[in-house]
């Protein structure tokens, strides 16, 4: 199964709209439970770093019968240290994205540990590219 | 304890109920930090937080998390409350700090999730 959705950068009252779609077709295909909740946290966490971060963005699903693999693709500023993002506690994230409840540089740290496979490239002034799988 | 006895203990009132007034919590969890709530790793938690926008619900619906108290007097917008209907999450509002909400709850027996 192929699943593709667009997102918005800056639109707060749309974050998370995608992630909660890709939810219930993972829910009506009917994986495990526990398996659903770390690949939508994980996807969640990734959807609102465009949302906060880029100008616009892509997420694409795929499912088979071993895995769920989701690539987020985004046109924005790019990460400059991708291991200094990885750090619990960096964040170059606004006020307007802290006001949301999100901003203290939890995003990529709860990404990782919700996900068995991740990689991510980031080009300055062109965008990032987060791209994880999650084994059933 | 069950969540018909919490809105009575906290003086509250449901701005959605899904129908869990007879469901029973032992833990819960407090923050505004919405990337904190989601690392919270088991079900049948509830939620105590002062932050009252869309993202609140969205955090609740991908942490499997099914009742929220919202405190400090904050309101739920239509947007949660529609949001919330859709996925089954039921809304309190309380007027008490997080701290009173949290303290009364300890002393009912209910527990910390660390």
């Amino acid at each position: 199964m192929h699943l593709e959705y667009k997102v918005q950068g800056g639109n707060f009252s749309k974050a998370g709209h995608a992630s909660g779609e890709i939810k219930k077709v993972l829910k009506q295909l009917n994986l495990n439970p526990m398996v659903i909740k770390r690949i939508v946290v994980a996807l969640y966490e990734a959807e609102v770093n465009i949302v906060a971060h880029a100008y616009e963005g892509d997420i694409i699903v795929d499912i088979d019968d071993s895995k769920v693999h989701v690539v987020l693709n985004d046109r924005g500023p790019g990460i400059p240290s991708i291991e200094r993002a990885m750090e619990k506690g960096y964040s170059t994230a606004s006020p307007l994205v802290r006001e949301m409840g999100f901003g203290a540089g939890m995003g990529l740290p709860n990404i990782k540990k919700n996900t068995d496979e991740l990689n991510i490239k980031s080009v300055v002034g062109e965008g990032t590219t987060v791209d994880f799988i999650n084994y059933l | 304890m069950i969540v018909k006895d919490i809105v009575t203990l906290l003086d509250a009132h449901y701005v959605n109920n899904s129908g869990l007034e007879n469901e029973n919590y032992d833990v819960a969890f407090a923050s505004d930090l919405m990337s904190d709530v989601l690392t919270i790793d088991i079900p049948n938690v509830l939620l105590i937080t002062g932050l009252a926008n869309i993202q609140t619900i969205r955090t609740a619906d991908m942490a499997e998390i099914k009742c929220i108290v919202l405190g400090r007097n904050k309101k739920a917008t239509p947007e949660m409350i529609e949001l919330a209907q859709e996925n089954e999450i039921t809304i309190i509002e309380c007027a008490y700090s997080l701290f009173h909400i949290c303290g009364l709850l300890y002393n009912e027996g209910i527990d910390p999730l660390y």
